[in-house]
């Protein structure tokens, strides 16, 4: 078993670990008769992923010390396939944010360039498979808090299918959008994970009741028959002409392998961060009521129940979660339901037909630049909408609950660059296999 | 539509935030600029819009009335901030309606 | 002040909340049930963890579903459910898991017997939704601290809610009684007020007679019975009839009923209008309902308390009153009937089973484990019709099959009272009364036919009971017209 780097190597990306225990794990895996998909295959997990031996604290001080005593089914069905968990990595505090500054336990360093973020807000994750920690982390997206850092960190990120993994015990940011994802040093580890990891959980009334392909079969590096759409929404004139090479480069590589590219529009994709500002906050707003102080977590002892309240989460919540819980409540609120959070929703529908049309065209796959940029400096951007900018390309996946990969296809200046393909729902093998075959043509990390 | 303190005070009262009077104005400002963003959306023709709850289609799954109930591995005792006599307790309100929401609980 | 109030019209909407008769909860697979130690029924959902996840209980819509129909519901194919957001300890998400915009079912009715002056009220019902119940909060028992137990948080509820149609705190009554007996015979619901299986919030208004629109409605809260809530809207409807005789306007706020000084008075919440928020409920897909499947469920509803009283009326030729008593409940109509189809006739049966059957229940049997079947009690009447035993015989025998369970004719040959209708025998005590009283017996051949029942008497003295009294009068009378 790989070694567990118990300290974070300066980068701040696991949390919580128990190197004991982990070994005690990783033990009484080794002396079972029948090896398991992932037999003795280390992991780390989001710390917005109930585990019961390790914190569960989603990057915030209101869950300091909380040791939840129940697991998530996706922990469970790695531990069932062998895999062993050492450790819980930071996040942005309850997932909100692209860049793992917003965690009250510090930011994480991108491996790559430590002036750098690593993008968010599945930050430690990601930097932990791109510091070689780990081959395989969970993390968990909502606007594309796994393609993002996977493609700052230069590793393989997948959002599957929304209902296509349970979210039984990943804490809940929206509800409507959440899915876990995962990280792979290579396309085949985050393909091996996905398989393990998902399927239809009575846990979860929005887990789909849809099999769940051998992903790794995907790996033809054969795309004859395969038509990619090239949607030029996300090819702005305003894209760095760094990453636009590289797409094309990316694109061409396709064509090698038989693929046709075809140019189509997702005529409302420049509705998706506003729709996704306007949805997210709301479900945030309501799913993180529960943090009162009552029954776990963080509790600022007061007079009155009121103040306890109001004490509690203000202390135990930092600014940007502050911050989504008002626009959340305020775009709820009477007066404001319709003009706000139920156009949203009408507009997200049109940003999913969108995909629902194109697909239909007979086009298989979609592929776009994962981020407008490559990883930027710690503080570079304060204002809250120019950070949420960052998600422009992989927020419409959420919005439409379409599978999506983030898979490096270069660097500008030294610094990893991601390729993002996405594909109809529940075609995560159509997903795999194209990002198996862009993998494919370059030198694969060592 | 633009916010202002007072809205802002009202909100976040109605989340239980009590954010400290010096924020207010730096929180109006963030929370318009958000907002005027979103003015974008009123220009979207949605009249034959229905929204679909959720992003799948499927109805709902139901499950059977019986246990067992998922298992605590930890006891209540292990992350209850305050448990006594198996209560979990909380300061006692001034008077048991004075809580600003209080419902099915009378 | 009752002059003041004649102006006005009292307009009631009653909101009834009803748990549902399932082993486990909701959303969750914590048993439902009532009495447990507190928390001990608690697990991530109904504890609100982080990361748990709501799964719907699938008899709790089928109750539902029931007692929709059963109220004249039309069922929604597809249903959404909602979040209702607001903080309460007691309500561990920070929101209700309820229905907003598209409930369960909508569009019934319910049939009041207004008996005092005969006409039938129609009270519309507006929607049934289902919906979660919170935990309980504990004020008073600990100084300085409210205890919190969620074993009662996640258990499912349905909601009914009724149009303004109600016209006095009678009626409002009426309605709620009715409400429970339908519920009841569902089998839905205890549907116990006192139990807190059934909570009642009112609705009340109060406008000028012959006026149409509406007056400002306030919400009277905490009644714990029916008669509370009718003596709360009485009131209430007095305070609103004061202010807005005074010239003033009613203000819509939530009142608070207290019981034991009869008063209400205002609820000191300071936001008193909430904002709850509504939205549909992401972590659950629609509910979809398959026609077919409501029709069945249609199909499979018990007789309803009112069909039921229409029956009886028609096929029994019951008194009202009776047929009251005996359809008050399922089981006990159920029994009755039972004991007919045996072979009584419906007067006896309705009797025996009003008097002395529910005289067992009340000394505190269950009428689902009674010694006295159906067919037994109608052997009995039978034997008390062909004159096998007397009138008070049987009910000695009643007695004595109800602690037993045997069968009458046992107990009856047993205890030695079968009624004797021998010719002999009886001819013999007849002919021996008449030899030990010639005095009466001489006046009665004479014509004192009010000597009849001294002789008669005799007769049954002298049998030790057992002489059939109908017969013996017979005889004897037939002897004093052949002039014996």
């Amino acid at each position: 078993m790989a070694d567990v780097d118990a300290g974070p190597n300066g980068l701040n990306c696991i949390l919580w670990t128990d190197e004991a225990r982990a070994l005690a794990d990783a033990a009484a895996v080794d002396a079972l008769p029948q090896a398991g998909a992932l037999a003795g295959i280390p992991f780390v997990a989001k710390d917005n992923i109930a585990t019961t031996h390790l914190q569960t604290t989603c990057g915030s001080r209101i869950l300091q010390g909380y040791v939840s005593p129940y697991e998530a089914t996706v922990i469970t069905r790695l531990r069932d396939a062998g895999a062993v968990l050492v450790g819980k990595t930071n996040c942005d505090e309850f997932a909100m944010g692209s860049s793992n500054e917003n965690s009250a336990y510090g930011p994480v360093l991108n491996p790559i360039d430590r002036t750098r973020v690593p993008g968010g807000s599945s930050g430690g994750s990601a930097a932990s498979v791109a510091a070689g920690i780990v081959r395989i982390a969970l993390g968990s997206e909502t606007g594309g808090s796994v393609r993002q850092p996977a493609s700052y960190c230069g590793i393989v990120g997948v959002k599957p299918t929304y209902g296509r993994v349970s979210r039984f015990g990943l804490v809940a940011f929206a509800s409507s959008l959440d899915q876990i994802g995962v990280f792979g040093t290579t396309v085949d580890d985050a393909a091996l994970a996905l398989e393990v990891i998902a399927g239809r959980d009575s846990r979860d009334a929005t887990s789909a009741d849809c099999p769940v392909d051998a992903y790794r079969n995907s790996r033809t590096n054969d795309l004859a028959g395969v038509v990619i759409g090239r949607p030029r929404e996300y090819f702005p004139s305003s894209l760095d002409p760094r990453i636009l090479r590289l797409c094309d480069e990316a694109l061409d590589r396709l064509r090698a392998r038989g693929a046709t590219v075809r140019d189509v529009s997702l005529p409302h994709t420049d509705l998706a961060i506003p729709v996704y500002y306007i949805i997210a906050p709301a479900e945030a707003s309501s799913n993180l009521a529960r943090f009162d102080g009552v029954r776990y977590g963080l509790r600022i002892e007061a007079k009155g129940l009121r103040e306890m309240y109001d004490s509690t989460r203000t202390l135990g919540f930092g600014p940007e979660v502050t911050r989504r819980i008002l626009l959340g409540t305020y775009v709820l609120s009477a007066g404001y339901y319709d003009a706000y959070y139920r156009k949203a929703q009408q507009v997200r529908t049109l940003i999913a037909k969108d995909f629902r049309d194109v697909f239909d065209s007979g086009v298989h796959l979609l592929f776009t630049p994962t981020t407008p940029s490559t990883a930027f400096e710690f503080g570079a951007k304060s204002d809250p909408y120019e950070m949420y900018l960052n998600d422009i390309f992989t927020a419409t996946a959420n919005l439409a609950g379409v599978p999506a990969i983030s898979v490096p296809i270069g660097d500008v200046d030294g610094l990893p660059a991601g390729g993002q393909l996405i594909a109809r729902h529940f075609d995560e093998q159509m997903m795999f296999r194209g990002a198996y075959a862009l993998e494919a043509e370059r030198k694969a990390p060592a | 539509m633009a916010i202002g303190p007072d809205d802002v005070r009202h909100i976040a009262a109605l989340a239980r935030l009590a954010v400290p009077e010096s924020r207010i104005p730096e929180l109006v400002s963030q929370l318009n600029d958000i907002l005027s963003h979103m003015d974008a959306l009123g220009r979207v023709d949605t009249s034959n819009v229905t929204a679909v709850a959720g992003a799948g289609d499927a109805a709902m799954p139901l499950r059977a009335d019986l246990g067992p109930p998922i298992a605590l591995e930890h006891p209540l005792a292990s992350f209850a901030p305050q448990l006594r006599d198996g209560f979990f307790f909380v300061p006692r309100l001034a008077t048991h309606e004075d809580s600003g929401d209080d419902e099915l609980s009378e | 002040m009752s002059t003041v109030m004649n102006r006005y019209e009292m307009v009631v909407g009653l909101e009834v909340h009803v748990q549902l008769l399932t082993r486990t909860k909701a959303f969750c697979s914590c048993d439902a049930s009532y009495g447990a130690a507190p928390n001990a029924n608690t697990c991530p959902v109904c504890l609100a963890l982080p990361g748990a996840l709501p799964v719907l209980n699938e008899e709790a819509v089928r109750l539902a579903v029931r007692a929709a129909l059963a109220l004249g519901c039309t069922i929604n194919e597809t249903s959404i459910f909602a979040r209702k957001n607001y903080f309460y300890p007691d309500l561990p998400k920070g929101y209700q898991i309820s229905q907003f915009d598209r409930p369960l079912a909508e569009h019934g009715r319910l049939d009041i017997e207004m008996t005092s002056n005969g006409t039938p009220v129609t009270v519309r019902i507006t929607r049934v939704h289902m919906e979660e119940d919170a935990g309980k909060s504990i004020h008073d028992r600990y100084p300085g601290a409210t205890a919190i137990d969620l074993n009662r948080s996640g258990v499912p509820l349905i909601e009914i809610v009724s149009e303004p149609d109600m016209r006095s705190a009678r009626e409002a009554g009426a309605y709620l009684r009715a409400l429970k007996q339908v519920i009841e015979y569902t089998g839905v619901s205890n549907a116990n007020m006192e139990e807190g299986s059934l909570r009642v919030d009112a609705n009340v208004s109060a406008r000028l007679r012959g006026q149409t629109a509406l007056g400002t409605k306030t919400e009277v809260k905490n009644m714990n019975s029916f008669s509370g809530v009718e003596r709360a809207l009485e009131v209430e409807f007095a305070r609103q009839c004061e202010v807005l005789a005074a010239g003033g306007t009613v203000h819509q706020q939530t009142m608070l009923w207290d019981a034991n000084r009869g008063e209400v008075r205002p609820a000191r919440s300071k936001e008193q209008s909430h904002d709850y928020r509504y939205f549909p409920e992401p972590d659950l897909p629609p509910l979809v309902f398959a026609r077919a499947w409501i029709d069945r469920m249609r199909t499979e509803l018990p007789e309803l308390p009112v069909a039921k009283q229409r029956r009886f009326a028609a096929d029994y030729k019951l008194t009202p009153a009776e047929i009251e008593v005996l359809t008050a409940d399922s089981p006990l109509a159920v029994y009755f009937e039972e004991v007919m189809r045996s072979g009584a006739d419906a007067k006896a049966a309705a009797n025996w089973v009003i008097r002395d059957v529910r005289q067992l229940l009340n000394d505190g049997a269950l009428l689902a484990t009674l010694r006295v079947r159906p067919p037994a009690l109608a052997q009995l009447l039978a034997m008390v019709r062909d004159g096998t035993v007397s009138h008070a015989a049987a009910t000695r025998i009643f007695a004595i099959v109800a602690e037993s369970g045997d069968a009458p004719v046992e107990v009856a040959r047993r205890e030695g009272l079968l009624q004797e209708r021998d010719l002999d025998a009886l001819t013999g005590w007849v002919d021996q009364v008449l030899a030990e009283n010639p005095d009466e017996a001489a006046r009665f051949r004479a014509g004192e036919k009010k000597l009849l029942g001294v002789l008669v008497g005799q007769v049954m003295k002298l049998s030790k009971g057992r002489a059939d009294p109908k017969a013996v009068n017979q005889l004897l009378s037939a002897r004093a017209a052949a002039g014996e």
